[in-house]
């Protein structure tokens, strides 16, 4: 985010001094719509090359250098392309479903820390508003499929509402399992309770369980290979979004990359300690080395590895079938998370992790 | 119990209790992306699950056969081409062939070699291209770049010495177009070399995937009865365990004097038809390496170029393997220039029908998977 130090929290800060702080929030909304438009075009141009490497081509060359510029390109193209409503779509849901989709990314994106300092809104609920308002986006699906009025569409927005409910169990079970390590749903108390090192390997077994877990059923919702039931092309045309064009399809388009920047994100944030850098329990001068790059720096490399991970899946894997899916979340992820939530609960209570004594008392 | 399609597509609902399910119907195609071309299939739908498959043919009638009847024996040739556009030379092959038969005219050692090795190679072109398209069928991008990657290779090869990339015109009755290129012995042998290693990469990334074994195990079932009753050929017909190939049992060219296996499946699901196509690419770079050391000289073309065809009044029938079952020609002559009547039998228009059988009580999922491992090519359908 471009927009520098902005208030770490927003609701002591209006109390404190209204107009400075409104100005700040305001800039700070700006900043993250700004952010979301760049944060998508990149996005869409990074897998657009990851891609074209992982088969042997070169992806985009011809839009400015080594094709930076193609997805500006094509943001001009759909912008200037015909809205086309289905004649018989009910045309208010077809018109409010992308918004719908879009917002929900947008809410979430403000409760991500970048840094210590930039911080947008940090809620003492962090993690439960991120769960909730991510569920959001679903609707945003079911509307565009529904009000279509195709059947191909309401397929993919009915596999689509299944698949997206069931994987928030298994993704809400593992970030319980951090909620309950750090004691805490305030996501700067998470990522400070991480200080002394990464809850993935700090939490002996159960950090990686959890972690996997949540990669996966993080994979599910935002409906990518091989989890992309919701769009399955090569059964379902385009799935949900068979009849949107122009910006409206853009906006799912952009929804859906948002979409995988808050899911890294929030892995990065929850897992491998968000802008806390690398720290080994109490061993200062590494960890004052560490300390030298920027928290943004780490933020950022750490969701864009999350990223890239989710790339390599869905560029080597096929997809699954619907039962299969289904199979997969209830009756192997659901219960791996709840044995895993048990195992973290003791684990917790009795201290059993890695440098336990620098974080008691959160 | 209903009779025409109108019928089914307005399901009278007798059932009224309150938790019920309705069956309903989509049209996948003509313009599906997983329909390969201008296939209609009809399904009667029941949630996810496939109740019934109605394919509906047409959209890509050309009329062939009675084209192929208003142009002379050796103009006909060039329709072939367009039945099964991935099998061209092998249905080249064969329409010259049931010519050649029928007006008696010979052939060579060299002619029969060459025809051989390219039929082969075609073989390998068009499972590579299946392979792509199967792995994007089951949602999978990378191995159909990996697959035309390949068939690059091949078609570069066909490109030099045929000068055409897809509808090659390239077997003619009484030998071939054109001589081979000075550069094809060379060629073939290095892309042999850098194509046997590549399977194992195939495998790496595509067979030994989980997903794709469970996305193909057990679904589709077609056993050796039903498809031997549906008339099913090729690779589906002998992973049903069925070990008929025409290149075995009436051996053609020079496949009588080298030595390779036909892969047979166990169950007839679509993993035995994925293994199937799979392996018999490994059998086909292994026909050309036997073959592409000792071409045979010779002329390459046995009779007077663009000489008038009479063949004596009679019905004639050839029929070959290409890469999809077998591909059969029937001419009736009637001692003039052009026959009086040209039958195709096309595996394709065989192989299709075996999906009403096999496909319902699965997933749309399954369905795709189950086209696709039936490797279809529309134009071969409709003819």
């Amino acid at each position: 985010m471009s927009t520098p130090s902005i208030s770490q929290d927003i609701m002591t800060n209006l109390g404190n001094s209204p107009g400075i702080s409104l100005a700040l929030f305001l800039g700070g909304l700006i900043g993250a719509v700004a952010f979301m438009a760049i944060a998508g075009l990149i996005l869409i141009y990074a897998e657009r090359k990851i891609c074209a490497h992982f088969q042997c081509r070169l992806g985009p060359m011809r839009v400015g250098w080594h094709g930076i510029l193609q997805s500006v390109a094509d943001t001009i193209k759909l912008l200037m392309k015909e809205d086309i409503v289905p004649y018989a779509a009910d045309k208010f849901m077809h018109a409010l479903a992308p918004i719908v989709a879009l917002a929900a990314a947008l809410m979430t994106l403000i409760a991500i820390p970048m840094s210590a300092k930039i911080t947008l809104a940090d809620s003492n609920i962090g993690v439960l508003y991120i769960s909730a308002i991510s569920g959001i986006g679903v609707l945003g699906i079911l509307l565009g499929g529904w009000s279509s009025n195709n059947k191909w569409s309401m397929l993919g927005a009915m596999r689509a509402g299944a698949q997206i409910i069931s994987y928030e169990l298994s993704a809400t079970l593992s970030i319980l399992a951090i909620v309950m390590l750090s004691g805490s749903l305030k996501i700067s108390t998470i990522i400070q309770s991480q200080e002394a090192g990464w809850w993935i390997w700090r939490a002996p077994v159960v950090g990686l369980v959890a972690f996997l877990s949540f990669l996966i059923s993080s994979t599910a919702e935002v409906n990518r290979t091989p989890f992309d039931l919701a769009e399955g092309e090569s059964e379902l045309a385009a799935g949900f979004h068979t009849e949107y064009s122009g910006m409206r399809f853009a906006f799912f388009f952009l929804a859906e990359y948002l979409n995988l920047f808050i899911v890294s994100a929030l892995g990065a944030t929850l897992f491998l300690g968000g802008w806390m850098p690398f720290h080994l329990g109490e061993w200062t001068m590494f960890n004052q080395i560490m300390d030298l790059i920027p928290q943004s720096i780490w933020f950022l490399g750490k969701t864009s590895f999350m990223i890239f991970v989710s790339m390599w899946f869905r560029w080597t894997f096929p997809r699954l079938r619907v039962d299969q899916l289904m199979k997969l979340e209830w009756k192997v992820l659901l219960p791996i998370g709840f044995v895993n939530l048990l195992l973290c609960a003791f684990m917790t209570l009795f201290g059993f992790y890695f440098f336990s004594t620098t974080t008691r008392g959160f | 119990m209903v009779k025409t399609l109108e019928d089914r597509i307005n399901p009278s609902s007798t059932n009224d209790s309150v938790l019920s399910t309705q069956e309903y119907f989509v049209n996948m195609g003509p313009q599906h992306p997983s329909t390969h071309g201008v296939l209609r299939l009809v399904l009667k739908l029941d949630g996810e699950t496939v109740r019934e498959v109605i394919p509906v043919l047409g959209y890509i009638h050309r009329g062939m056969e009675k084209k192929a009847e208003t142009i002379g024996y050796r103009q006909q040739i060039h329709l072939t081409d367009r039945l099964d556009y991935l099998c061209s030379v092998m249905n080249n092959w064969v329409s010259a062939e049931v010519v050649e038969k029928a007006a008696k005219i010979e052939s060579n050692e060299r002619i029969q070699t060459i025809r051989t090795i390219v039929a082969e190679l075609q073989r390998i072109q068009s499972h590579l291209l299946w392979w792509g398209v199967f792995g994007m069928d089951l949602g999978a991008f990378t191995p159909f770049l990996y697959g035309f990657r390949d068939r690059e290779k091949i078609t570069k090869i066909f490109e030099d010495t045929i000068g055409a990339r897809l509808t090659m015109n390239y077997i003619q009755p009484g030998g071939l177009m054109y001589d081979i290129h000075p550069d094809f012995v060379k060629d073939v042998k290095s892309f042999l070399t850098y194509i046997k290693p590549l399977f194992a990469e195939y495998d790496g990334l595509v067979t030994g995937n989980i997903i794709i074994q469970e996305r193909l195990r057990n679904v589709g079932i077609m056993d050796a009865k039903t498809a031997i009753a549906l008339g099913t050929t090729g690779p589906v017909l002998r992973a049903s365990g069925v070990a008929h190939d025409l290149r075995k049992i009436k051996p053609y060219g020079v496949y009588s004097k080298v030595d390779f296996a036909i892969p047979i499946g166990t169950v007839g699901d679509c993993w035995d038809r994925y293994a199937v196509r799979m392996l018999e690419m490994r059998e086909s770079v292994k026909i050309v390496e036997q073959l592409i050391d000792n071409v045979p000289e010779g002329k390459h073309l046995t009779m007077k170029a663009g000489a008038k065809i009479r063949p004596p009044a009679g019905v004639y029938y050839e029929e070959m393997e290409t890469a999809r079952g077998i591909f059969g020609v029937m001419i009736n002559s009637d001692g003039t220039e052009k026959p009086s009547r040209v039958y195709y039998r096309t595996p394709n228009f065989h192989n299709i029908w075996s999906i009403t059988k096999i496909s319902p009580g699965g997933r749309i999922g399954d369905l795709v998977a189950i086209m696709s491992s039936l490797d279809i090519v529309v134009p071969d359908m409709d003819r």
